[in-house]
């Protein structure tokens, strides 16, 4: 690796391919979630679920056949994890004795059924948490966007909001492509990912910033170039740990945190990304030039002497 | 001189370091299972010798009991194994009796000079222990009706009272209308009303026999009785939960109208259910005499003959919750039955009426305010309604034989479950409005062992795979990383069992992820060192340089992370919020970790030093 950090790169000039492949990826991301929309998890929608073992492995179609018998309407059953366990869906709304009426009924059956969780959201707690959480993701974006602002320069903020604001739209339109179940962890997974790829796009930017004081070249692009190179081996040593953690939490770590994870890995990448492409190529698109950086230079005594 | 720190920073970084050890420590220490005896009343604690026998009883069973301990009216008995927990609680609970509440119980075992300076594990978040989460929806309408109908009942009687006609009472969302048969009758009232009555806002309308008047609550008034139901509501349910023999139940409001109940341990969702959610209460009454008009009756059948029915009266002697004691007990025929005591006003009220009708039958009415769900058509789409019904029917139907008083007994009822609850009912309280569940989590116990074991595998891993990362790539200065990431996680722990954070799967998910983020800052110092050693620099001119030159990024990108930490908590419940205090807390140590504590390593190891090369 160390290589790398001695070759220049030349970033800037691939920006155009850069743009290309982001714009497909967005365009592929917004498409999906206005065709197929987002397949929302019961902390979303409100529903019932409830999880079931059994001690040998049932048939998906006699589950279903059993609660269907018994009056139960939009059931869904799929196994989760191991073949043992089950996973049973209703729509319907919530009866106090549903998780027990379907463990009893599956129990009948004859089969050593245990009950492994089951839950309940009311349709209304959905919606209330539905509205929530976009208020929240909105809140997040806007207080960042100020903080990079007061920081740095007011483009800087714009080119680090839409940099945010394209890998979360990326990583929601991952999860209505492929119909992942979009849930509660998911979301703390996609408010993690703005906190990580801002993190990157700060530090390049940190870079740039600094690069732009002290080099005597008014060539933007070079200076781009240089800054990144300059991060290059930090970028990708950071974003290496954290991913092999992740692997690690998607091997491991279970069921429940499998979107978790699945939402963050492609997060990182897509956040590495678009700290290089997004967030430092769109300065360019806003033709930042060094006048933008004076006021910073008053914090800094020495800079001035600069030409 | 270069990369030196003064003294008292050193000083500092150790100070940290033990005091995050000593408090991270009571997490090595496992929990035992236990049993815990609870006084129902609060101060009536076991004896020694009760205790003893308790002892002796379960060894006698076969079970393996480590310790017993006393603490005010809590007796916690610990045990050797987990799987004893429940047939230690039957066996206990068949040997005491009601007056005290058993549950079983997770006892920490933090050794005392540990407790004493406050330290205490993590608490365990129900993901990772089992148990229920309910979140229950309080009925501010119903609350607002019944606020309304006891003030109707007590104005109609004040014009009673007053000899002043009225036609008739309509409530109608906030507002109460009184129907007169003309003005100067509505202008008397009005008057008489407003004095006792100042929660209203008065309007009148229409004239001569149409003439009325609306009584609409003012917005204060409305405020203060939700506020008054969901606090009642939250004491009643305390008091249940504490009924119900659960060790460290949660019972909080949430928002302006919900409350979440949290019951760690609970397997039996079913029970728990039906004494959180339960919303019945008795009601007293005297049998309808055969020539009382039928205005004055109602008919009711009985609970468990429905073809049965009788005649009541519609005047209520006492309610439910004139009740302040009850347990239940089986009557000699071995029937279950339950003893109530009333407090001092109902039991006066009781007398009153009995005293006088003896030979006439008194009637015991179980009231049970239920919902069920009913889907309509509304503007072609299928919509689910919840409607509220209320259910009464007899309990029981016995001749006074003598003046009752502030004691007795009622029976009739159907098991001795039902007797058992109803008496928890009328000793914890009644709800002070209906309400809803509007969602339920249940982990089993099983899926909770599991998430623990996975969640820490894969921390392990991920942590290992991260050391072997570091350590290849950066040599001595890996090493001092690594070191750095243990501190971390010790920091971390600390800091989150010293706040009394509860740990859950995604909090565990929040630690794996700040572990991996955590290198980040050294990353970013050592590389900047790389860079400035390419750049010419002296050795320890670059290690000072690296550290000072990253410093702004390190701040900038943690703070930015932080400012989203915070977000996620303050919009978050439950599981978010787990995880955004674990990645905050995670960002916080971090920043310690890389700024200070490597710092110090490496001015330690490496400052003041005439080194011509440096591995990294």
């Amino acid at each position: 690796m160390k290589s790398l950090v001695n070759r220049q790169f030349d970033f800037m000039g691939k920006r155009r391919l850069a743009f290309a492949i982001s714009g497909v990826m967005l365009l592929v991301s917004i498409a999906s979630l206005l065709l197929q929309q987002l397949n929302l998890g019961l902390d979303f929608t409100g529903g019932t679920l409830v999880e079931v073992r059994y001690a040998a492995a049932p048939t998906l179609d006699a589950v279903r056949q059993t609660l269907e018998d018994a009056g139960f309407r939009d059931v869904s059953v799929q196994t989760f994890g191991a073949a043992t366990e089950v996973l049973i869906r209703l729509q319907q709304a919530f009866d106090a004795e549903v998780g027990n009426q379907v463990v009893a009924l599956l129990r009948e059956g004859g089969s050593g059924v245990d009950l492994v969780r089951a839950e309940f959201v009311g349709a209304q707690v959905g919606d209330q948490l539905r509205d929530q959480s976009g208020l929240g993701l909105l809140v997040a974006l806007g207080i960042v966007m100020l903080y990079v602002a007061f920081r740095f320069q007011y483009k800087f903020a714009i080119g680090a909001l839409l940099a945010l604001i394209h890998d979360v739209i990326i990583v929601v339109g991952a999860f209505a492509l492929f119909q992942w179940e979009f849930d509660l962890t998911v979301l703390a997974a996609l408010l993690a990912v703005i906190g990580y790829s801002l993190n990157d796009t700060i530090v390049v930017y940190d870079r740039i910033r600094e690069t732009i004081r002290t080099s005597r070249i008014d060539d933007m692009p070079a200076i781009f170039n240089e800054a990144i190179n300059l991060t290059l081996s930090r970028t990708l040593a950071t974003s290496g740990t954290t991913l092999l953690v992740l692997l690690a939490l998607l091997v491991l770590g279970g069921d429940m945190i499998h979107y978790f994870s699945i939402a963050l890995i492609i997060g990182i990448v897509v956040g590495t990304f678009s700290s290089i492409y997004v967030s430092a190529a769109l300065l360019l698109a806003v033709k930042l030039n060094r006048e933008d950086l004076i006021p910073a230079k008053k914090e800094d005594p020495e800079a001035e002497e600069l030409p | 001189m270069l990369n030196r720190y003064p003294l008292w920073k050193y000083l500092l970084v150790l100070l940290v370091l033990f005091v995050g050890l000593l408090y991270a420590l009571p997490n090595l220490y496992p929990e035992d299972p236990a049993v815990q005896i609870s006084s129902a009343r609060g101060d009536l604690a076991l004896d020694a010798n009760q205790v003893n026998r308790l002892e002796s009883a379960l060894e006698n069973a076969g079970i393996a009991v480590k310790a017993s301990e006393q603490d005010g009216g809590t007796t916690l008995i610990r045990l050797r194994h987990a799987d004893d927990q429940l047939p230690a609680r039957e066996l206990i609970a068949e040997r005491v009796n009601d007056d005290y509440v058993v549950a079983i119980n997770l006892a920490e075992s933090t050794p005392d000079w540990l407790a004493g300076l406050g330290a205490s594990p993590m608490t365990l978040g129900l993901d990772l222990r089992g148990g229920v989460h309910f979140l229950l929806e309080v009925d501010m309408n119903a609350a607002l009706t019944q606020r309304l109908e006891v003030n109707a009942s007590a104005m109609r009687e004040l014009l009673r009272d007053e000899r002043i006609r009225y036609r008739g009472t309509e409530i109608e969302g906030r507002t109460l209308t009184l129907a007169f048969i003309d003005e100067e009758d509505r202008d008397n009232a009005r008057r008489l009303i407003a004095r006792d009555f100042p929660d209203f806002d008065y309007q009148n309308l229409g004239e001569g026999r149409g003439a009325a008047l609306a009584m609409t609550l003012s917005e204060q008034a409305v405020n203060e009785i939700q506020d008054y139901a969901i606090n009642q509501n939250l004491t009643t349910l305390r008091n249940r939960v504490n009924e119900l023999g659960v060790a460290e139940p949660m019972v909080q409001r949430q928002g302006p109208n919900r409350i979440v109940v949290e019951l760690p341990g609970v397997q039996d969702t079913a029970a728990a259910k039906r004494v959180v959610g339960a919303t019945a209460n008795l009601e007293f009454r005297l049998e309808a005499r055969p020539d009382t008009p039928d205005a004055e009756t109602e008919r009711f059948a009985f609970r468990n003959a429905p073809s049965r029915s009788a005649d009541l009266m519609r005047d209520v002697i006492i309610t439910g919750d004139s009740v302040s004691s009850a347990n239940h007990s089986f009557d000699e025929n071995g029937r279950p039955q339950v003893n109530i005591n009333l407090d001092g006003t109902g039991g006066t009220l009781m007398n009153r009426a009995t005293r006088t009708n003896i030979g006439r039958n008194m009637a015991v009415l179980f009231i049970e305010h239920k919902t069920r769900d009913r889907v309509v058509l509304e503007n072609g789409e299928e919509v689910v309604v919840r409607e509220p019904y209320t259910e009464r029917g007899l309990i029981s139907l016995a001749t006074i034989q003598s003046a009752l008083g502030n004691s007795f007994r009622i029976t009739g009822l159907d098991s001795p479950t039902e007797a058992a609850e109803l008496a928890l009912l009328l000793r914890s309280g009644s709800l002070a409005a209906p309400i809803y569940f509007v969602q339920e989590r249940t982990i089993g116990p099983s899926l909770g062992q599991d998430n623990i074991d996975r969640g820490v595998m894969s921390v392990m891993i991920g942590l290992l795979l991260v050391v072997l990362f570091m350590l290849v790539r950066y040599k001595v200065f890996g090493v001092i990383a690594n070191l750095a990431l243990a501190i971390n996680l010790v920091l971390l722990v600390a800091a989150m069992s010293l706040l009394g954070a509860t740990l859950t799967l995604p909090g565990i998910a929040g630690i794996v992820l700040t572990l991996g983020m955590a290198v980040d800052a050294n990353v970013l110092i050592f590389e900047r060192i790389r860079e400035e050693l390419r750049g010419g620099l002296s050795v320890q001119q670059a290690i000072h340089a690296g550290y000072e030159r990253a410093f702004t990024s390190i701040v900038d990108a943690n703070i930015t992370t932080l400012l989203v930490a915070v977000i996620l908590f303050s919009i978050g419940t439950g599981p978010v919020k787990g995880f955004a205090v674990t990645l905050s807390l995670g960002i916080l140590t971090s920043l310690f970790t890389a700024l200070m504590v490597t710092r110090a390593m490496v001015n330690l190891t490496h400052g003041g030093k005439p080194l011509k090369t440096l591995r990294i």
